[in-house]
């Protein structure tokens, strides 16, 4: 049990999702430009702070799932950027659901509501915040899509 | 005649030569003084203005400053963030500004279901502003304040 752990935990870092191409050349890349990646205070979040939960049970079901990946590697699904590209609204809105599902709970592991100061957000922030999303018609990932990746075709998505 | 205009023509030359030289070592540029094998330290990056309060215009048809930030708002073939908030859709939920009509006219003047394609990237006219001091000083005078002064017996 031990040892499963371990390596559950050895394939839950950065380093390792960045070890196939497919990952490290496309949403990688697009990752170092944003605020997850560099901002004036220096925390950044990796891979696994975003797409894998951080609950044990959670964290099994998602790893079951993406065992589909391991798939996809081996067929080459997303090998080039062209056939990624091709994917990217697809796979985003796997990310969208899961996280529409389980009301951004990996947002909400870093950017905890009950300690958001609306006197220091922007105007329009602090109004968005202090209704949607404070009476809970809004979850984070209805409004901040596209934050940490480039986003695919957007038609037909809600809100957009 | 052939020999005065080539002279001519030599004399010209030489001239503009000198008055391109004289311009260029007037001209500020970003780099300044700095020589070709140096790195010039950067200037400062100076913070977005992020009020949400809408700016006056300093011209009837400038195009309105964006008072927000606009870090990593993609603007490309899949998608167009500003839209999200400034479409006819969108604006009754966001309460942002609706983009102008004259946005959905292609330029023949007929009018689009959806905004012209001439007018699809944003940034092209309407930009930040930043929290900083004019880098020369400006003496541009609004035309209004122009009419106010001749006007105005004093």
């Amino acid at each position: 049990m031990g040892a499963f752990n371990t390596s559950l935990e050895l394939s839950n870092t950065e380093e390792f999702c960045i070890s196939c191409h497919e990952m490290e050349s496309n949403v990688y890349e697009e990752l170092k430009t944003t605020i997850h990646f560099t901002n004036r205070s220096g925390v950044r979040a990796t891979c696994p702070d975003c797409h894998v939960p951080h609950k044990w049970t959670n964290k099994i079901a998602r790893k079951m799932q993406a065992s589909k990946e391991v798939w996809g590697k081996i067929f080459g699904t997303i090998n080039t950027r062209e056939k990624f590209l091709a994917h990217r609204k697809t796979l985003a809105e796997h990310e969208w659901d899961r996280l529409k599902a389980n009301d951004s709970l990996e947002c909400r592991n870093c950017h905890n509501f009950d300690y958001m100061d609306f006197t220091a957000q922007s105007t329009r922030a602090a109004q968005q915040h202090s209704t949607s999303l404070a009476s809970g018609e809004k979850t984070c990932i209805d409004c901040h899509k596209g934050i940490a990746h480039q986003l695919p075709d957007m038609k037909g998505v809600e809100g957009w | 005649m052939k020999t005065i205009i080539k002279g001519l023509l030599i004399a010209s030359i030489a001239f503009s030569g000198i008055a391109i030289h004289s311009v260029a070592q007037e001209i500020s540029t970003l780099r300044n003084e700095t020589k070709l094998d140096e790195q010039k330290t950067p200037n400062k990056i100076y913070q977005v203005n992020n009020s949400d309060i809408k700016q006056k215009r300093n011209y009837p048809m400038q195009p309105p400053l964006i008072p927000h930030t606009i870090r990593n708002y993609e603007v490309n073939l899949n998608t167009n963030k500003c839209m999200a908030c400034h479409s006819r859709q969108r604006t009754e939920e966001s309460q942002a500004p609706m983009v102008s009509v004259t946005h959905f006219m292609d330029r023949d003047g007929n009018f689009l279901a959806e905004i012209s394609p001439r007018r699809y990237f944003c940034s092209q006219c309407h930009v930040t502003q930043q929290d900083t001091k004019p880098l020369v000083e400006n003496t541009f005078i609004d035309m209004h304040t122009l009419m106010k002064a001749k006007t105005d017996p004093k």
